[in-house]
């Protein structure tokens, strides 16, 4: 989807914006994308061509979100069909009450360009109502079963690190 | 002695104190007194702190983090960054205080110890195999006893053991250029087919960190203390070093991570389509010799809009690496060779005084 050519600041943003039209189009239950512009120095007004892509404070807690997941395994797949239709675990009212008040989880979304891979690059950070960052095996807790089987994989180990 | 062996000997000598709410015993315990290796980072040290303070620490589990006149230390970067970058005005032993509790998630990404530095270490030498040699697959193919023992050898500062072990995954070298411009031209291209096996680069990784001031000052000690990292610009971005027949120095490598600071040097020269940045620094100005500071420009004669986004007094007050100050027209693949961390990376300090 991006074409990393002579002048990767710009074919990032053209890129960037073309995937935040078609999500959009594909997933009205989500807020859209914003682009952001990469603050370089606390100084200097960013440049607008240099930016990122952000999506804040989506929860992705599963008791309340079963449409929700689904549409994130169709993004996160492609061209897969959304293959986690039923939550495996349904938890009864009285335990929804008691997680919702405590548990809700909340992940923040950024696309950066990498200077280093030249590749569009996604973090996310995984976080409590109250700020407290989400472990890992959390987060992989909130994950559709599908995507978590294909992860379990690949995250061998995993690094956290802060984006520019 | 060779220019890594002094960077690996580099040592900081560390005053840590127990943050005051985690003493439970009066009278509370001296600070503990630690020399840390430049290379090496804080979290490392815990093994070497905690029986300074463990008969005073109050019951619970340890996670252990530092701060510098209250500002969270980020673990992740090696200690001797840390010191050069806050600490501009050596502070001898640098005052440090550690804690065991309450870690500030909100502030530093999570650290379990060894193994979290480990990976982050890792991870760091993947990006810069990336940028060296286009791909890092080498150290994702090291064995595990490679991978542990480099590790190791970075914890103990054994920098004999660490070259044995680096110099399998074979990452490029930058080309030093100080070298073949020595001699004859003639001679440069039989000296470049001379050198088979070890590949180049030009490529090199660098990691800025620009602390920025909004008062000029004569004397290091002047400069603010920083009490967030908001104040502090972190550029991680690689320098492709142009090859030309004139030599590429630190101030060339600046002028591409930090061409904001630099405009007003390629105005006083623009071309048709292009900037000729040799011309720029000929006629301009600047004491391209001065050890520490790029003097600016002083009036800014704007002639293209989007060129006038900074104010015309800014200008870099400080460069650090590996605690010393180069002088700007020293070439940049000696700094890059020599003055590199064991993650490959080069890690550079600079204080910038901007108009506010």
């Amino acid at each position: 989807m991006f074409y990393i050519g002579m002048e990767p600041a710009k074919d990032f943003r053209i890129g960037a914006f073309a995937f935040a039209q078609k999500w959009e189009s594909c997933n009205l239950a989500f807020p859209p994308w914003s682009w952001l512009p990469c603050p370089k120095h606390p100084w200097l007004a960013p440049p607008e061509e240099e930016g990122y892509l952000s999506l804040e404070k989506i929860c992705i807690s599963r008791p309340n979100e079963e449409e929700d997941i689904d549409q994130i395994s169709q993004i996160d797949t492609g061209e897969e069909e959304t293959c986690c239709s039923r939550n495996e675990d349904v938890l009864d009212d009285a335990t929804l009450v008691q997680s919702n008040h405590h548990e809700l989880h909340y992940c923040d979304f950024h696309i950066v360009y990498s200077s280093t891979f030249r590749v569009p690059v996604l973090y996310f950070r995984a976080y409590c109502s109250d700020g407290r960052p989400l472990p890992l095996d959390e987060i992989e807790k909130e994950l559709p079963a599908c995507a978590s089987k294909e992860l379990s994989k690949k995250w061998t180990f995993i690094t956290q690190e802060i984006h520019n | 002695m060779e220019a890594p062996k002094y960077v690996w000997e580099g040592a900081i000598p560390l005053q840590i104190h127990l943050h005051e709410s985690q003493v439970t015993t009066l009278p509370p315990p001296p600070p503990a007194l630690i020399l840390a290796p430049r290379i090496g980072y804080l979290p490392l040290l815990a093994p070497l702190i905690k029986p300074y303070f463990s008969s005073t620490l109050p019951p619970g589990v340890d996670t252990i983090w530092f701060d510098y006149n209250g500002l969270p230390l980020r673990w992740y970067i090696p200690t001797g960054v840390l010191f050069d970058l806050l600490c501009p005005e050596p502070e001898r032993p640098w005052n440090i205080t550690v804690h065991f509790r309450g870690y500030p998630g909100n502030v530093l990404i999570p650290c379990e110890g060894e193994d979290s530095v480990k990976w982050s270490f890792i991870n760091s030498l993947k990006e810069a195999a990336y940028i060296m040699n286009g791909n890092c697959k080498n150290v994702m193919n090291m064995s595990q006893s490679d991978q542990l023992e480099l590790w190791h050898s970075v914890m103990n500062g054994n920098l004999e053991a660490y070259q044995r072990v680096s110099s399998k995954l074979k990452l490029a070298t930058v080309d030093d250029e100080y070298a073949s411009l020595c001699l004859q031209k003639s001679q440069q291209s039989v000296i470049e087919t001379d050198l088979p096996a070890q590949a180049k680069t030009g490529r090199v990784p660098v990691r800025l960190y620009v602390l920025s001031v909004s008062k000029d000052f004569d004397d290091l000690d002047e400069i603010p203390r920083v009490d967030s990292w908001e104040k502090i610009s972190y550029i991680n971005r690689p320098v492709e070093i142009r090859k030309e027949d004139k030599c590429f120095t630190l101030h060339d490598a600046l002028k591409i991570l930090l061409p904001e600071l630099f405009l007003d040097e390629s105005l006083m020269n623009v071309k048709l389509g292009g900037v000729d940045l040799e011309d720029a620094v000929r006629n301009s100005n600047e004491d391209v010799t001065s050890d520490k500071v790029v003097e600016d420009q002083g009036q800014n004669v704007c002639k293209q809009p989007e060129a006038c986004r900074i104010s015309s007094s800014a200008k870099i007050k400080l460069i650090r690496i590996q605690g010393i100050e180069p002088k700007l027209e020293i070439p940049f693949s000696w700094v890059a060779n020599n003055l590199l961390n064991p993650d490959y990376f080069l890690h550079v300090c600079v204080c910038v005084k901007v108009a506010q």
